[in-house]
């Protein structure tokens, strides 16, 4: 698939953009702070309604502005369909799709797929659990739509059960009993969300650890002889099959993952009230990174912590490839960050995408073979320069 | 902003549910420009929200007596009650012409976070209720969301030991994680109509 159009409105530092693209490189070309990546975030955002570089939505919104609006029309297959999304402070955000109002904006999702480097993928090796957790469910919800709601039923119920556990952990210190009927309640949705979100993640894994460990070796090549690995590390591990979330393994049962959780739950219940919080659960696991014998993070070097973030995207992006519609490559100011020989190997694969899309602040810094079409972007205009 | 009391009429009107600060505006205007006697018809209605309405005794809507016009209503099937969260669910259901039965108003659902549990709600009046009466099914209509779906789950532990009782779940169908009241009609007469067993 490709994006044919992105017209922004109020979007970042953008009062207004109209930018055509064609399939292969497109690359934007403009001093620092010129609104390049404010523009690839914006196709970013119509693919995951959500930004590489922050977690909520009002940053998006142009200073001074009411609400953003980003418009994008995809074309895959010979087809295109427009998506426009208003993002408004305070208010949920509305969608259309070829003009006509969808009931969520959650209803976009799948229409542009898109796979994102940027200097920000560090985190994914040196950050906390979280930045890779966000990694595997934002893939999920790429790969599978509805894993988007699957996703925000698991968060809302365990904001519902942590404040029920504080609010019983505290009556139950004060001598009473406190609402353990309603806690089973809550332990049975989050079991059965939670399973679904685990299940679909084990299987996940599965799939993405080949791709992750051939990437690795492409990136850093004769560099090392160390090997990368990816394996899901659960807090229920002890009562999950050993042949889930492993290649080759068992593809995994969302209900008996949803039964093993409910059994850790029991298990860990009066810890989980005396402190207050969801102890078990995919929020609580990790997708461990391992270089050669030792983790990645706290042990990589930054040259090799860089091949390992660029090797888990190349992994996501052969993946989502290899099962659909090709999704369109976004290459935010990556270069710059790299050595030649990582400089080479992502050229490559980008070389052979259907789409894809280059910020740099200059144009030496892209590789010759993606020259493509060229935007310059300057004092809020974009020109095509090529 | 404007002076005085045109101001105060847009900032009042603001706080409302769902009116910006442009339709506030809009209706402040609106206002300003009707006939006097429309005027006082609304303030009448307004005052008389609060002083004139209470709640049922029997099912917890709304009213303008100690019971209420449905629970009076002798035609309606006293053997099935729909357990709903908010009144205006009651309205929802009502436009549909599809349930002939009562209901009772739980006064919203389970939701830690805004720090409801089951005794801020109306359950134990279920409860009692089901257990004076001849009450044959009991049909969840809580909301299609997280909280709603909790209440539901934590209504039928409670509600199946009752003996001869059935209880029921709006068949799927409505949009997830929205208000019942949203729903269209077609789609809650649907969701009625299929109700099944749980
Ligand atoms: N909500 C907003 N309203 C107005 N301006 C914004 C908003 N968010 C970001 N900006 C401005 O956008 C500019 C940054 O744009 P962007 O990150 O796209 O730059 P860039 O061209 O990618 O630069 P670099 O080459 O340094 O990566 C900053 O000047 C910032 O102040
Ligand atoms: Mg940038
Ligand atoms: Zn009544």
């Amino acid at each position: 698939m490709y994006v044919r159009q992105l017209q922004v409105v109020d979007f970042r530092s953008w009062k207004q953009a109209d930018l055509t693209f064609e399939p292969g490189p497109c690359v934007l070309v403009g001093a620092n702070g010129q609104g390049k990546t404010n523009l690839v975030e914006a196709i970013g955002y119509a693919a995951t309604l959500g930004s590489h570089r922050v977690a909520t939505d009002a940053p998006m919104i142009r200073h001074g502005a009411q609400r953003a609006i980003v418009r994008t029309a995809v074309v895959n297959e010979g087809r295109e369909l427009t998506i426009e999304l208003e993002i408004t402070s305070g208010r949920a955000n509305r969608a259309r799709v070829n003009r006509g109002p969808v009931p969520r904006p959650r209803d976009v999702l799948g229409i542009l797929r898109t796979v994102l480097f940027a200097p920000e993928d560090l985190a994914l090796v040196r950050g906390d659990p979280g930045e890779r957790r966000r990694f595997l469910d934002d893939l999920l919800v790429l790969r599978a739509p509805r894993y988007a709601g699957v996703r925000s039923d698991y968060e809302r119920v365990l904001r519902q059960r942590n404040a029920l556990l504080k609010s019983s952990g505290a009556a139950r210190r004060a001598g009473s009993k406190g609402d353990i009927a309603t806690l089973d309640v809550w332990d049975g949705h989050l079991a059965t969300h939670g399973g679904q979100l685990l299940a679909a993640r084990l299987d996940l894994v599965a799939d993405l650890a080949p791709h992750v460990i051939a990437a690795y070796a492409g990136v850093a090549g004769s560099d090392t002889t160390r090997s990368a690995a990816v394996a899901y590390k659960s807090s229920i591990a002890d009562n999950l099959e050993p042949g889930y979330g492993v290649p080759g393994g068992d593809r995994a049962d969302p209900e008996v993952v949803a039964d093993a959780l409910l059994a850790a739950m029991a298990a860990s219940r009066s810890q989980e009230l005396e402190r207050g919080v969801s102890l078990v659960g995919p929020h609580r696991d990790e997708l461990e990174l391992i270089l050669g014998e030792a983790p990645a993070k706290g042990y990589a070097s930054h040259g090799e912590s860089w091949s390992f973030a660029l090797a888990l995207r190349l992994a996501a992006y052969e993946l989502l490839r290899g099962e659909g519609a090709e999704p369109v490559l976004v290459l935010d100011d990556v270069f710059a960050e790299l050595d030649q020989r990582r400089r080479t190997r992502l050229a490559e694969v980008a070389a052979g995408a259907e789409q894809v899309l280059i910020t740099a602040a200059v144009a030496e810094d892209v590789p010759s073979e993606l020259a493509g079409t060229r935007f310059a972007v300057a004092d809020g205009e974009v020109r095509r320069a090529g | 902003m404007y002076e005085g009391p045109v101001q105060d009429l847009i900032d009042e009107l603001g706080r409302l549910p769902g009116v910006g600060p442009k339709s506030a505006q809009r209706i402040a205007f609106h206002l300003l420009a009707a006939e006097p006697a429309d005027i006082a018809r609304l303030q009448d209605a307004l005052q008389k929200v609060k002083e004139g309405v209470v709640f049922c005794d029997v099912c917890g809507n709304v009213s303008e007596q100690a019971t209420c016009r449905i629970c009076r209503d002798a035609r309606r099937d006293p053997q099935k009650v729909c357990v709903v969260e908010e009144p205006k669910d009651v309205l929802a259901i009502e436009r549909t012409r599809e349930f002939k039965g009562r209901y009772h108003v739980l006064g919203g659902a389970l939701d830690p976070l805004s720090g409801i549990g089951p005794d801020q709600l109306r359950i134990r009046q279920l409860l009692s209720r089901i257990g004076e009466h001849d009450i044959t099914e009991v049909i969840l209509a809580t909301d299609p969301n997280t909280e709603g779906e909790a209440t539901a789950t934590y209504l039928i532990r409670l509600l199946r030991d009752f003996p001869g009782l059935t209880v029921t779940r709006l068949a799927s169908g409505l949009p997830m994680g929205g208000d019942l009241e949203f729903a269209d009609e077609l789609t809650l007469t649907r969701a009625l109509s299929g109700r099944r067993a749980v």
